[in-house]
């Protein structure tokens, strides 16, 4: 039994002779907060949906708290999507509430009369949580995408998952919007102390939240047969001792054309924020 | 000058452009009726208005002078019910093959061949087979129905099913779902408002087999009544009565839309 949370061991994931992962080696503890960037193709999403069980990994061993990771997904770990991730036909605390229901009702996961009334009071303790409680009688079409995004998030967290997986949950929100959110994973993650992995495109968003940093890219390339080898984690940094040369030459690497971002200022801001 | 496709009508014209060719199609047949008229007072290709009213009050408000019944309500009545009858059972028959085909690939992969086959059988071309396995009862009507609309109930909800979100369905096994509940919480109720958009599809169908049916072998209904007048050549009978299943096919239309509303706001909203 090693005291990781979750440790990848030389694992692999291929489709065919397309080769998208390799040599994955990497060891997360409890409480940490990952994030993972990478440009488009990268397999830093097939990364994430090895974790959460959508996909298996071909070679090598992945373990989730000691134990082989199940290939189907399970309540250990719970998933934010960028969409999709809420259910349209239920209202706000239906839809915290359902896990409970399934919890408490194996064959129609539906309870009734008291029972329901502790699942929805248990929910409407999660809606507090993420701010959402007095949107909890309405259906998800009529939220924003912020506060469908705060649903979702609420839905894992009922469930308390040993590690809460986000795959680009704030890549379509406006940019205000998308603070307010940062705010709460950063206030919820200390909270609950959670392990969380998240997947973004936006390097800055990347930096400001995790305690660690993952970059996805290849390693080698065959100009012949581009798909001969994959990406593997070329940078595992702790966020918070990473220098303005080190943050050009990953975004470089990268080639992300975004504006011209200031680390420093985003740091900064990351560290007024835990003290 | 705003081009045309800019153009849009106000509420009131909306109304009166709608009803326009309803009142051009009427006035068009009065005409022709007239017309008609004064070369043969007996014509009856095209009957007078007061001639349809002769007609509908001697069938729908004059008992029958053989049984006593009112013909056309108990035309109307054995109608629906077999409609009704048939429709309700492709709704669930469609509704649990087409659900769990899309929801469980092993399910789906063992019935889907058989189905897609079964649905490229021409249904008409079966109905001698109806009439001498379920005899030439009411049975024999309501399964060709069935026979009619089913496979494309069933493939059409097993699309459905299959077009909800894989991501809401990874979701629910997070939240614990397993797979029962998972078709039952997740699965079902969205599928329930696409069940009735498929019925809506497949009622005009539903009527084109029922009055087939009805054609062929019946002692009432409205199909029944239509074929048995035609001998006579009494289009005043017979228009009414194609007025009347229009208007039949319109109100069960617009039930199952307003049921849809009511029942299922989500999905009206989220569209």
């Amino acid at each position: 039994m090693s005291h990781y949370q979750i440790e990848f061991r030389h694992a692999q994931k291929c489709y065919g002779e397309n080769i998208v992962l390799e040599n994955i080696n990497c060891q997360v503890k409890a409480g940490e907060f990952v994030t993972m960037v990478g440009a488009s193709g990268c397999g830093k999403s097939t990364f994430l949906k090895m974790l959460l069980g959508t996909e298996s990994h071909s070679k090598g061993v992945v373990l989730l708290d000691g134990e082989d990771i199940v290939a189907e997904p399970s309540p250990d770990r719970g998933i934010v999507f960028q969409k999709y991730s809420v259910f349209p036909h239920l209202t706000v605390r239906q839809n915290v509430a359902i896990a409970k229901e399934f919890e408490g009702s194996p064959l129609l996961g539906r309870l009734f009369g008291n029972r329901r009334k502790q699942a929805l009071d248990e929910a409407d303790k999660w809606l507090e949580a993420v701010g959402l409680i007095a949107a909890k009688d309405k259906y998800p079409h009529e939220l924003s995408g912020g506060m469908q995004q705060r649903l979702a998030i609420a839905q894992a967290l009922i469930k308390h998952p040993k590690v809460l997986l986000l795959d680009e949950p704030f890549g379509a929100l406006d940019p205000g919007i998308r603070k307010d959110m940062h705010k709460l994973v950063l206030e919820l993650w200390k909270k609950y102390e959670l392990t969380i992995f998240m997947v973004t495109h936006d390097l800055n968003e990347g930096f400001y939240l995790g305690t660690r940093l993952w970059v996805f890219d290849k390693t080698r390339h065959d100009p012949h047969a581009p798909n001969r080898f994959g990406s593997t984690i070329t940078f595992d940094l702790p966020v918070g001792q990473t220098d303005a040369a080190s943050f050009k030459s990953i975004k470089s690497a990268l080639k992300l054309n975004e504006s011209e971002t200031d680390i420093n200022e985003s740091l900064m801001t990351k560290q007024a924020n835990a003290s | 000058m705003k081009r045309w496709i800019n153009k849009k009508p106000s509420r009131p014209l909306a109304i009166v452009l709608g009803i326009l060719p309803f009142i051009l199609l009427m006035a068009l047949y009065q005409w022709g009726s007239e017309v008609r008229k004064v070369e043969n007072p007996n014509d009856k290709l095209l009957p007078s208005v007061s001639q349809f009213y002769a007609a509908i009050d001697r069938l729908a408000f004059t008992p029958s002078k053989r049984t006593g019944e009112y013909l056309f309500w108990q035309d109307t009545f054995s109608s629906l019910k077999r409609l009704l009858m048939g429709v309700a059972c492709a709704a669930a028959i469609g509704l649990i093959l087409g659900l769990i085909t899309g929801a469980i690939p092993l399910i789906g992969a063992n019935l889907n061949p058989v189905i897609t086959a079964l649905s490229l059988i021409p249904p008409m071309a079966v109905l001698p087979l109806l009439f001498i396995v379920f005899g030439l009862g009411e049975l024999s009507k309501v399964m060709l129905i069935i026979v009619g609309i089913t496979p494309f109930l069933i493939r059409d909800l097993y699309q459905r099913t299959k077009d909800i979100p894989q991501e809401q369905l990874v979701k629910a096994q997070t939240l614990g779902a397993n797979s029962f509940q998972l078709i039952n919480r997740v699965l079902l109720p969205q599928i329930l408002p696409r069940l009735l958009d498929a019925l809506r599809l497949s009622l005009g169908t539903a009527w084109l087999f029922l009055i087939a049916a009805e054609a062929i072998a019946a002692t009432e209904g409205l199909g029944y009544r239509i074929f048995l007048v035609r001998r006579y050549l009494a289009m005043d009978v017979i228009l009414p009565y194609v007025i009347w299943i229009t208007f039949l096919a319109f109100v069960l239309d617009w039930l199952l839309v307003k049921t849809s509303k009511k029942v299922f706001p989500w999905y009206h909203a989220a569209k």
